[in-house]
């Protein structure tokens, strides 16, 4: 059994009605994702669609965006396709003929623009993982014995150095609570695949005891923190982060109280 | 423990800000280094004078996200069965790999005990709402046909994941994990069948146990 990390006694009992914040939550991520999309919809609302004519012998079209999907067309070398659009690493596209098709990355890759020129249909690489400007992730993990659930976005003002801001739900056994912190994280090799990170920052935490708790009461206090961790890049967009940090609470109290938090999760670059 | 952590803490600092001091240009600020000066090529005597016709390319139209709703029916333990309803988030970062953010409601009945009491409720507010966030597999990707003129893509995927459940007056922890079949009706809609169990502690009839509570749901969802 865990134990709680509210520690301050009190006798008031204070009912609990955060049922709302868990929307807030996913509406802010909602939000989020949104807001960094929108431009992108705003452009390919054109009604027409970009045209590249196959380089290589062929270009087959499967049935589905998957590598298991059959191969039910064959556009000859020469011929142009249009590009209807695009899932994951698979290209939408239509022929002359009017037939539709999923073609892979790799294929598209050796078709060339109506003026002869090779098309370059970028694909994030490691180089993006160093230089994207905008990172969001989800970790979950230990706070000082209690469950803890967060969601990030960053912006970075150069390779070394970003600016993060966290909202955390955390979820202990004797007390629930929400955290929102910024911070500051610096790497030192952001090129390397395992980028070790230093991170500095302060935020509020707000804490109630559970209902099933008699004693205690609803706290807000304001926190600072150091930590640790490092950033992996696993594939495409995609990025690995674990991390350590140390959080000094500002009690009333006479004491200030030390938490210390693990977490792990995956987050994307864009 | 702490002051460990802390001498551990500086160490790493200074190993770091000794990498800041290697790292040029550190907050992109302050001169950039000047490019060598360039001399000009001494054979160039004729300044090709092409003029190319600009082309502006649409831009491809990315349907990566994935939005929805679904309603099903849940089963809470020892609350019996109501109507569940919830929208749902998804990102599809490869052909097999997503990720997903629901959001769930439901209803608590009573429990046996509440019922043959006749009248003493152990709660009040009986509503119960979810959030979670998933990564979700795409396992077996396929085919099916209806009739002989039509084929459909559909995909059977695994998914799991953490968030948090709003009942009987708390928040609590919760692990949920399923599985689900997308059938897609065109490229850009999709129809759902889901089934998820979602496991957390609750304390509400006196000792602290893991409740399994089972979901299952159809639903809608658009690509864009």
């Amino acid at each position: 059994m865990r134990n709680g990390w509210i520690l301050e006694p009190s006798t008031t009992i204070i009912p609990l009605t955060s049922r709302l914040s868990a929307f807030a939550l996913c509406a802010c991520l909602l939000a989020l994702v949104l807001l960094a999309t929108a431009p992108g919809h705003a452009e390919a609302a054109d009604d027409v669609l970009r045209k590249v004519a196959v380089a290589d012998p062929y270009l087959e079209m499967h049935t589905g965006p998957g590598r298991g999907y059959p191969i039910f067309h064959v556009v000859d070398r020469g011929d142009f396709v249009e590009i209807v659009m695009q899932r994951t690493d698979w290209y939408l596209v239509r022929a002359a003929s009017g037939a539709e098709g999923w073609v892979d990355q790799a294929q598209m890759e050796f078709t060339l623009r109506p003026d002869g020129s090779e098309v370059d249909f970028a694909r994030a690489a490691l180089d993006d993982f160093t230089n994207a400007k905008w990172e969001a992730g989800i970790l979950a993990g230990d706070f000082g014995g209690a469950n803890i659930i967060s969601l990030y976005g960053g912006y970075s003002l150069n390779p070394h150095v970003s600016v993060e801001v966290w909202g955390s739900q955390i979820l202990g056994n004797s007390s629930n609570g929400w955290m929102g912190s910024v911070n500051v994280v610096h790497e030192t090799w952001p090129d390397w695949r395992f980028s070790p990170f230093f991170t500095l920052g302060a935020g509020v935490v707000h804490t109630s005891p559970k209902s099933t708790i008699i004693q205690g009461d609803d706290r807000t206090d304001q926190i600072g923190h150091v930590g640790l961790g490092l950033r992996i890049y696993a594939a495409r967009r995609f990025l690995l982060r674990i991390e350590y940090k140390s959080y000094v609470v500002f009690t009333s109290r006479d004491e200030n109280e030390e938490i210390e938090e693990w977490k792990a999760g995956f987050a994307f670059f864009f | 423990m702490e002051s460990r952590f802390r001498v551990l803490f500086l160490i790493t600092l200074v190993i770091m800000l000794s990498g800041c001091a290697a790292t040029k240009n550190l907050f992109g600020i302050g001169d950039d280094e000047a490019p060598p000066p360039t001399s000009e090529a001494p054979g160039q005597i004729i300044d090709p004078e092409v003029q190319r016709r600009e082309i502006k390319e649409p831009a491809i139209d990315r349907e990566d996200f994935e939005v929805g709703a679904f309603v099903g029916i849940m089963n809470i333990e020892d609350f019996g069965s109501d109507s569940v309803y919830g929208i749902r988030f998804a990102y599809h970062v490869t052909e097999g790999f997503f990720v997903e953010a629901t959001l769930g409601q439901s209803e608590a009945s009573l429990t046996s005990f509440e019922v043959l009491s006749g009248g003493a409720r152990l709660f009040d507010d009986r509503t119960l709402t979810y959030y979670n966030l998933n990564l979700g597999y795409n396992v077996l990707p396929g085919e099916v046909f209806v009739g002989e003129e039509r084929a459909y893509n559909t995909t059977f995927y695994l998914i799991a994941g953490l968030g948090s459940t709003n009942f009987a007056d708390d928040d609590r922890f919760t692990v949920n994990f399923g599985a689900g079949f997308r059938f897609l009706m065109t490229d850009s809609v999709a129809f759902h069948v889901d089934f998820r169990d979602h496991l957390f502690d609750i304390d509400i009839l006196g000792r602290e146990k893991t409740t399994h509570n089972l979901e299952g749901t159809i639903g809608v969802t658009v690509f864009f």
